[in-house]
Protein backbone atom coordinates (compact mmCIF):
# COMPACT_ATOMS: atom_id res chain seq x y z
CA UNK A 1 0.00 0.00 0.00
CA UNK A 2 1.38 3.35 -0.98
CA UNK A 3 0.76 5.95 1.68
CA UNK A 4 1.34 8.88 -0.63
CA UNK A 5 -1.61 7.84 -2.79
CA UNK A 6 -3.85 7.45 0.21
CA UNK A 7 -3.03 10.91 1.44
CA UNK A 8 -3.88 12.52 -1.89
CA UNK A 9 -7.22 10.75 -1.97
CA UNK A 10 -8.07 12.00 1.48
CA UNK A 11 -7.84 15.59 0.40
CA UNK A 12 -11.29 16.48 -0.83
CA UNK A 13 -11.15 20.19 -0.15
CA UNK A 14 -10.75 22.42 -3.16
CA UNK A 15 -12.87 25.39 -2.27
CA UNK A 16 -15.33 26.01 0.54
CA UNK A 17 -17.21 29.05 1.70
CA UNK A 18 -19.01 30.14 4.83
CA UNK A 19 -20.97 33.36 5.39
CA UNK A 20 -21.99 34.53 8.85
CA UNK A 21 -23.23 37.72 10.48
CA UNK A 22 -20.71 39.88 12.32
CA UNK A 23 -21.50 38.61 15.81
CA UNK A 24 -18.97 37.22 18.25
CA UNK A 25 -21.13 34.15 18.88
CA UNK A 26 -20.37 33.13 15.28
CA UNK A 27 -16.62 32.90 16.01
CA UNK A 28 -16.97 29.29 17.11
CA UNK A 29 -18.79 28.43 13.86
CA UNK A 30 -15.91 29.97 11.90
CA UNK A 31 -13.35 28.10 14.00
CA UNK A 32 -15.11 24.76 13.46
CA UNK A 33 -15.35 25.38 9.71
CA UNK A 34 -11.63 26.10 9.45
CA UNK A 35 -10.64 23.33 11.86
CA UNK A 36 -12.45 20.71 9.79
CA UNK A 37 -10.97 21.90 6.50
CA UNK A 38 -7.41 22.07 7.86
CA UNK A 39 -7.79 18.61 9.40
CA UNK A 40 -9.06 17.24 6.08
CA UNK A 41 -5.93 18.55 4.37
CA UNK A 42 -3.78 16.78 6.95
CA UNK A 43 -2.04 19.58 8.84
CA UNK A 44 -0.49 18.48 12.16
CA UNK A 45 -2.82 19.25 15.06
CA UNK A 46 -0.63 22.01 16.51
CA UNK A 47 -0.62 23.78 13.16
CA UNK A 48 -4.40 23.41 12.83
CA UNK A 49 -4.75 25.14 16.22
CA UNK A 50 -2.58 28.01 15.02
CA UNK A 51 -4.50 28.42 11.76
CA UNK A 52 -7.81 28.42 13.64
CA UNK A 53 -6.54 31.03 16.09
CA UNK A 54 -5.23 33.29 13.30
CA UNK A 55 -8.62 33.16 11.56
CA UNK A 56 -10.44 33.87 14.84
CA UNK A 57 -8.23 36.93 15.37
CA UNK A 58 -8.92 38.20 11.84
CA UNK A 59 -12.69 37.79 12.30
CA UNK A 60 -12.64 39.31 15.80
CA UNK A 61 -10.91 42.36 14.36
CA UNK A 62 -13.52 42.59 11.59
CA UNK A 63 -16.39 42.43 14.10
CA UNK A 64 -14.84 44.97 16.47
CA UNK A 65 -13.16 47.36 14.08
CA UNK A 66 -14.56 47.02 10.54
CA UNK A 67 -18.17 46.67 11.75
CA UNK A 68 -17.62 48.36 15.14
CA UNK A 69 -19.71 45.62 16.78
CA UNK A 70 -22.67 46.22 14.43
CA UNK A 71 -24.14 42.68 14.41
CA UNK A 72 -25.75 42.59 10.96
CA UNK A 73 -22.61 42.90 8.83
CA UNK A 74 -21.60 40.03 6.60
CA UNK A 75 -18.38 38.05 6.99
CA UNK A 76 -17.48 35.60 4.24
CA UNK A 77 -14.77 33.03 4.79
CA UNK A 78 -13.45 31.36 1.66
CA UNK A 79 -11.04 28.43 1.85
CA UNK A 80 -8.81 27.13 -0.91
CA UNK A 81 -6.26 24.40 -1.07
CA UNK A 82 -3.91 24.21 -4.03
CA UNK A 83 -0.25 23.36 -4.52
CA UNK A 84 0.09 22.38 -0.86
CA UNK A 85 -1.02 25.85 0.16
CA UNK A 86 -4.06 26.40 2.37
CA UNK A 87 -5.49 29.87 1.85
CA UNK A 88 -8.16 31.57 3.95
CA UNK A 89 -9.75 34.68 2.47
CA UNK A 90 -12.01 36.67 4.77
CA UNK A 91 -14.20 39.37 3.26
CA UNK A 92 -16.19 42.12 4.97
CA UNK A 93 -18.01 45.28 3.92
CA UNK A 94 -17.17 47.44 6.91
CA UNK A 95 -14.72 50.26 7.47
CA UNK A 96 -11.46 49.66 5.59
CA UNK A 97 -8.57 48.62 7.75
CA UNK A 98 -5.12 50.16 7.50
CA UNK A 99 -2.71 47.53 8.77
CA UNK A 100 0.23 49.96 8.72
CA UNK A 101 -1.37 51.99 11.50
CA UNK A 102 -1.27 49.08 13.96
CA UNK A 103 1.94 49.10 15.98
CA UNK A 104 3.52 45.90 17.25
CA UNK A 105 2.21 45.03 20.69
CA UNK A 106 3.94 46.52 23.71
CA UNK A 107 2.88 44.89 26.95
CA UNK A 108 4.30 47.66 29.12
CA UNK A 109 2.03 50.16 27.38
CA UNK A 110 -0.98 47.86 27.76
CA UNK A 111 -0.17 47.49 31.42
CA UNK A 112 -0.40 51.24 31.91
CA UNK A 113 -3.45 51.65 29.69
CA UNK A 114 -5.29 48.59 31.06
CA UNK A 115 -6.07 47.41 27.59
CA UNK A 116 -4.59 45.67 24.64
CA UNK A 117 -4.64 46.28 20.94
CA UNK A 118 -2.80 44.77 18.04
CA UNK A 119 -2.29 41.41 19.74
CA UNK A 120 -4.49 39.67 17.20
CA UNK A 121 -2.59 41.05 14.26
CA UNK A 122 0.72 40.11 15.82
CA UNK A 123 -0.56 36.55 16.33
CA UNK A 124 -1.74 36.31 12.73
CA UNK A 125 1.65 37.41 11.42
CA UNK A 126 3.47 35.05 13.79
CA UNK A 127 1.32 32.00 13.12
CA UNK A 128 0.75 32.19 9.36
CA UNK A 129 3.11 32.26 6.37
CA UNK A 130 1.29 35.16 4.72
CA UNK A 131 -1.06 37.90 5.94
CA UNK A 132 -2.27 40.32 3.25
CA UNK A 133 -4.86 43.07 3.40
CA UNK A 134 -6.68 44.46 0.41
CA UNK A 135 -9.40 47.13 0.56
CA UNK A 136 -11.54 48.32 -2.31
CA UNK A 137 -13.16 51.42 -0.74
CA UNK A 138 -16.95 51.30 -0.79
CA UNK A 139 -16.91 47.69 -1.95
CA UNK A 140 -15.11 45.24 0.30
CA UNK A 141 -12.11 44.53 2.50
CA UNK A 142 -10.22 41.32 2.29
CA UNK A 143 -7.66 39.66 4.51
CA UNK A 144 -5.77 36.69 3.14
CA UNK A 145 -4.05 34.19 5.42
CA UNK A 146 -2.06 31.29 4.09
CA UNK A 147 -0.12 28.31 5.38
CA UNK A 148 1.95 25.85 3.39
CA UNK A 149 1.51 22.17 4.24
CA UNK A 150 5.13 21.32 3.45
CA UNK A 151 6.69 23.88 5.76
CA UNK A 152 4.07 23.54 8.50
CA UNK A 153 5.30 21.97 11.73
CA UNK B 1 -21.85 28.38 20.08
CA UNK B 2 -18.73 27.79 22.14
CA UNK B 3 -19.14 27.20 25.83
CA UNK B 4 -17.16 28.97 28.48
CA UNK B 5 -17.66 29.17 32.20
CA UNK B 6 -15.81 30.11 35.33
CA UNK B 7 -16.11 28.92 38.88
CA UNK B 8 -14.34 30.24 41.95
CA UNK B 9 -12.96 28.81 45.15
CA UNK B 10 -12.41 30.94 48.21
CA UNK B 11 -9.35 29.50 49.90
CA UNK B 12 -9.02 32.02 52.71
CA UNK B 13 -6.82 34.88 51.56
CA UNK B 14 -6.44 33.41 48.11
CA UNK B 15 -9.18 33.03 45.51
CA UNK B 16 -8.93 30.57 42.66
CA UNK B 17 -10.77 31.06 39.36
CA UNK B 18 -11.29 27.93 37.26
CA UNK B 19 -11.68 28.47 33.53
CA UNK B 20 -13.52 25.95 31.40
CA UNK B 21 -14.07 25.75 27.66
CA UNK B 22 -13.44 28.36 24.99
CA UNK B 23 -12.32 31.88 25.88
CA UNK B 24 -12.72 34.23 22.91
CA UNK B 25 -14.16 37.67 22.08
CA UNK B 26 -17.64 36.30 22.73
CA UNK B 27 -16.98 34.81 26.15
CA UNK B 28 -14.32 37.22 27.49
CA UNK B 29 -17.02 39.23 29.31
CA UNK B 30 -17.77 36.21 31.52
CA UNK B 31 -14.21 36.28 32.84
CA UNK B 32 -14.31 40.09 33.12
CA UNK B 33 -17.35 39.79 35.39
CA UNK B 34 -15.74 37.10 37.53
CA UNK B 35 -12.63 39.24 38.04
CA UNK B 36 -14.67 42.42 38.72
CA UNK B 37 -16.71 40.59 41.36
CA UNK B 38 -13.57 39.50 43.19
CA UNK B 39 -12.10 43.00 43.05
CA UNK B 40 -15.38 44.48 44.33
CA UNK B 41 -15.04 42.16 47.31
CA UNK B 42 -11.45 43.37 47.75
CA UNK B 43 -10.08 39.95 46.90
CA UNK B 44 -6.75 40.76 45.33
CA UNK B 45 -4.80 37.49 45.61
CA UNK B 46 -6.02 35.52 42.64
CA UNK B 47 -4.89 32.27 41.06
CA UNK B 48 -6.36 31.45 37.66
CA UNK B 49 -6.45 27.73 36.92
CA UNK B 50 -6.38 26.99 33.17
CA UNK B 51 -6.46 23.19 33.30
CA UNK B 52 -9.92 22.88 31.71
CA UNK B 53 -9.47 25.72 29.23
CA UNK B 54 -9.51 24.33 25.70
CA UNK B 55 -8.92 27.56 23.78
CA UNK B 56 -7.89 31.18 24.21
CA UNK B 57 -7.69 34.06 21.73
CA UNK B 58 -6.17 37.49 22.29
CA UNK B 59 -9.54 38.81 23.51
CA UNK B 60 -9.19 36.41 26.43
CA UNK B 61 -5.60 37.44 27.16
CA UNK B 62 -6.68 41.07 27.11
CA UNK B 63 -8.94 40.51 30.13
CA UNK B 64 -5.94 39.93 32.36
CA UNK B 65 -4.43 43.25 31.31
CA UNK B 66 -7.59 45.14 32.27
CA UNK B 67 -7.33 44.30 35.96
CA UNK B 68 -3.71 43.60 36.79
CA UNK B 69 -2.58 47.11 37.70
CA UNK B 70 -5.46 47.73 40.11
CA UNK B 71 -4.82 44.37 41.74
CA UNK B 72 -1.10 45.04 42.17
CA UNK B 73 -1.76 48.52 43.53
CA UNK B 74 -3.62 46.72 46.29
CA UNK B 75 -0.66 44.42 46.99
CA UNK B 76 -2.32 41.57 45.17
CA UNK B 77 -1.50 39.62 42.06
CA UNK B 78 -2.98 37.38 39.38
CA UNK B 79 -0.96 34.20 39.09
CA UNK B 80 -1.65 31.79 36.27
CA UNK B 81 -1.51 28.00 36.58
CA UNK B 82 -2.19 24.70 34.86
CA UNK B 83 -2.00 25.79 31.22
CA UNK B 84 -1.80 23.24 28.43
CA UNK B 85 1.21 23.66 26.14
CA UNK B 86 -1.13 24.98 23.45
CA UNK B 87 -2.46 27.78 25.66
CA UNK B 88 0.95 28.54 27.18
CA UNK B 89 2.45 28.97 23.70
CA UNK B 90 0.04 31.82 22.96
CA UNK B 91 0.84 33.58 26.23
CA UNK B 92 4.53 33.09 25.51
CA UNK B 93 4.30 34.34 21.94
CA UNK B 94 2.76 37.59 23.21
CA UNK B 95 5.34 38.09 25.95
CA UNK B 96 3.01 37.55 28.90
CA UNK B 97 5.56 35.59 30.97
CA UNK B 98 7.36 38.93 31.48
CA UNK B 99 4.34 40.38 33.27
CA UNK B 100 2.71 37.36 34.90
CA UNK B 101 3.99 34.48 36.98
CA UNK B 102 2.92 31.23 35.35
CA UNK B 103 3.02 27.99 37.34
CA UNK B 104 2.65 24.33 36.40
CA UNK B 105 0.04 23.71 39.07
CA UNK B 106 -2.48 25.60 41.18
CA UNK B 107 -0.68 24.41 44.32
CA UNK B 108 2.59 25.99 43.16
CA UNK B 109 0.84 29.30 42.55
CA UNK B 110 -0.89 29.22 45.95
CA UNK B 111 2.44 28.38 47.62
CA UNK B 112 4.06 31.38 45.98
CA UNK B 113 1.38 33.66 47.45
CA UNK B 114 1.93 32.16 50.89
CA UNK B 115 5.73 32.55 50.67
CA UNK B 116 5.57 36.21 49.78
CA UNK B 117 3.30 37.20 52.66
Amino acid sequence: MRLSNLKTENIKLKEKELSVKSKTNNLSTIRDFIYNAAAEIGFPSGVIDNIVLAADEACTNIIKHAYKSYPEGEITVRLKYADKKFTIIIIDHGTPFKPDTVPDPDLQTYYRQHKVGGLGMYLMKSLMDEVKYVSVPGKYNQVLLSKNLNTAQ
Amino acid sequence: MAEFSTSTKDAGDINVIYLKGYLDAHTASVLENTLSDLIDKKKYSIVVNFKDLAYISSAGLGVFMAFIEKIRENNGDIKLAGMSDKVYNIFDLLGFPLLYEIFKSEDDAVKKFNETK
